[in-house]
């Protein structure tokens, strides 16, 4: 379920034991050789796109003239070629962090909600209802974003840039807040398509906390609160940050919704620390200019930003793993 | 501290099912009384039915009254949150809360009641701690993980947990099943000491078990299967391990049962 992003809950290393035990049966060879292929096939295929990421990336990168992580510029074409990825960092980071913020704290209290409050005749249509968002494919969630949803937010986003404009994240911008196509709508929205894995996968970890755990609680006169405070928050939370981990990897990489709602900013428009402005992503960059991937040159400086958003997604579930393996010491 | 537990005419369901029947029995503060009978005689159930611990489990309901020192546990503007506040419980399994540490485990009580300050924290830890012959094992590790301890100093952590806020009745549904001899003695030798203070209801399967540590013993058994368990009989343990008044709890008591 989460061999995508590598943050799934730490399975048991097979012991040697096992392996060493084989009979030589007919079965057990098949099964092995099986169990071993697909488990180097996935390393090997992750390995093959990274590799080609790196192969087409570095020729380009070496004509690049301004630093590559730092600039905002990009020409990718003609003899010198000047391109960076601060400008798309910074859009995919904040808006996933929206996102991220928004989903999280939701999916959570959904999850508590549905196993720990809701009567069983409620809990499983609700439960399923919550999967169906993730069944909404991207593009209709980019359509109903910019056509039905943006509109809404757009009072939402006045609202802040009029009370709040003094902070820089919520300057007006020149009038962007009333604008559809910004960074802050494309957040909310991610932070519905990631609702479903947030909430599913907190959903199945609250529902395994051990009864033996919430009766200690109880018996100590915890209330309803306490004792999802003392005993199921704390089994539940290397799980809910496996699925935050999961849904921020998720909306790191989402590009047609992106794409759709998310206004392109015109060459040269200055940084603002604005969420009403327009703007691109690394995957809506490179969705937009699929159509004039015409020369090694100008691939490879769209594949050099593919693959800082595939490193930035490793690391973020490096960062998880790390998070994890931490708290096991004080797990069974 | 160490109140009186009157049941009276108890009657306990899980839905429509009648799981126990007609309980009524006394027990005495800073005592040990001893609840045996064969599996499935409602002996755990009546124990969950004293802290309202019975009624967690959906469905669940009871008919009847259960008195601390005249207090009715059941009556309607008695909140159950507050009763299990005044009533330890320890389980069967060692339940240590697996991510907090030795010491947070102990505090966890205290700090449901609202205990903010470090030092009388830290006092009740050590003191619980000791009550629980526990400390000694622990001093130096509070901070680490309370499920790191074997399991015979899990369940004593488990024991000072409740003793930490000075309930006013402790009770134990199969404290020692899960444990080795060793560990079963030191439970034991902890529950003779901590009598003094508290009233104790022991759940257990062990029939030397129940000579050993109680005064008084309940013997519980069911006519048939999918019958209500009833309360055959209860008496001074001396008694009941002797010449006990019902022909079926000297069958059980003997193995010629259960």
């Amino acid at each position: 379920m989460t061999s995508v992003t590598g943050v799934s809950a730490p399975d048991p290393s097979p012991t040697s034991s096992v392996a060493s035990r084989s009979t030589g049966r007919l079965g057990d060879r098949v099964f092995s050789g099986l169990s071993i292929g697909a488990g180097t096939l996935v390393v090997v295929l992750v390995l093959l796109i990274g590799l080609f990421l790196v192969t087409q990336a570095v020729p380009a990168l070496q004509r690049n003239e301004v630093n590559f992580l730092t600039s905002s510029e990009w020409t990718v074409s003609g003899e010198h070629p000047r391109f960076g990825v601060a400008g798309l960092l910074w859009v995919t980071v904040v808006s996933s962090i929206i996102a991220m913020l928004l989903a999280v704290p939701v999916g959570v209290a959904v999850a508590l909600f549905l196993t720990q409050y809701a009567p069983t005749w409620l809990a499983r249509p609700a439960a399923g209802t919550i999967d169906l968002l993730a069944a909404v494919p991207s593009i209709v969630y980019g359509l109903w974003g910019l056509r039905q949803f943006g509109p809404v937010l757009v009072p939402v986003q006045q609202f802040f840039a009029q009370y709040f404009g003094w902070i820089p994240i919520f300057a007006p911008n020149n009038g962007l807040s009333g604008n559809v196509s910004t960074i802050f709508v494309v957040g909310v929205v991610l932070a519905i398509m990631i609702l479903p894995i947030v909430t599913a996968l907190s959903r199945e970890v609250f529902a395994q906390t051990p009864r033996a755990h919430i009766e200690g609680a109880m018996a100590l006169g915890a209330t309803k609160w306490e004792t999802i405070r003392t005993a199921v928050l704390p089994f539940g939370k290397p799980g809910v940050i496996s699925a935050a981990m999961l849904g921020l990897g998720r909306a790191l990489g989402e590009t047609l919704a992106v794409t759709i709602i998310l206004a392109t900013l015109a060459p040269g428009t200055p940084w603002v620390a604005s969420l009403f402005n327009g703007g691109e992503t690394f995957a809506s960059k490179i969705a937009n200019n699929a159509g004039e991937f015409d020369t090694p040159q100008k691939t490879g400086a769209f594949l050099a930003a593919g693959l800082v958003l595939f490193l930035l997604t490793f690391v973020v579930n490096a960062i998880a793993r790390i998070v994890i393996e931490r708290r096991k010491a004080f797990s069974e | 501290m160490a109140k009186r537990i009157d049941v009276q005419d108890l009657d306990i369901y899980y839905g429509k099912f009648k799981a126990v029947e007609g309980v009524s029995m006394r027990i005495e503060p800073r005592s040990v009384t001893a609840f045996i009978g064969p599996s499935g005689c409602g002996k755990s159930t009546v124990l969950r039915t004293l802290n309202r611990m019975h009624e967690v489990i959906p469905g669940a309901s009871v008919d009847g009254q259960v008195l601390l020192d005249d207090k009715d546990l059941y009556a309607k503007d008695m909140d159950p949150v507050a009763v299990r506040r005044t009533i330890g419980m320890v389980f069967q399994r060692p339940n240590p809360f697996p991510t907090m540490s030795i010491f947070d485990n102990v505090a966890a009580g205290l700090r449901l009641n609202g205990v903010k300050n470090r030092k009388v924290l830290s006092e009740t830890v050590e003191r619980s701690l000791k009550g629980a012959n526990l400390w000694n094992e622990v001093k130096d590790r509070l901070d680490k993980p309370g499920a790191g301890l074997s399991g015979g100093q899990q369940q004593r952590l488990c024991i000072a947990r409740a003793i930490a806020v000075s309930p006013e009745v402790l009770l134990m549904d199969e404290p020692c099943s899960a444990l080795d001899p060793i560990s079963t003695l030191a439970i034991e030798d902890l529950i003779h000491e901590i009598k003094e203070k508290y009233t104790i209801v022991i759940v257990t399967h062990n029939m030397q078990q129940a000579a050993r540590v109680s005064d008084r013993t309940a013997f519980f058994n069911l006519a048939a299967t999918g019958k209500p368990g009833k309360l055959i009989e209860i008496d001074d343990t001396q008694k009941m391990f002797n010449r006990p008044s019902e022909k079926a709890t000297e069958d059980y008591i003997s193995g010629r049962f259960g």
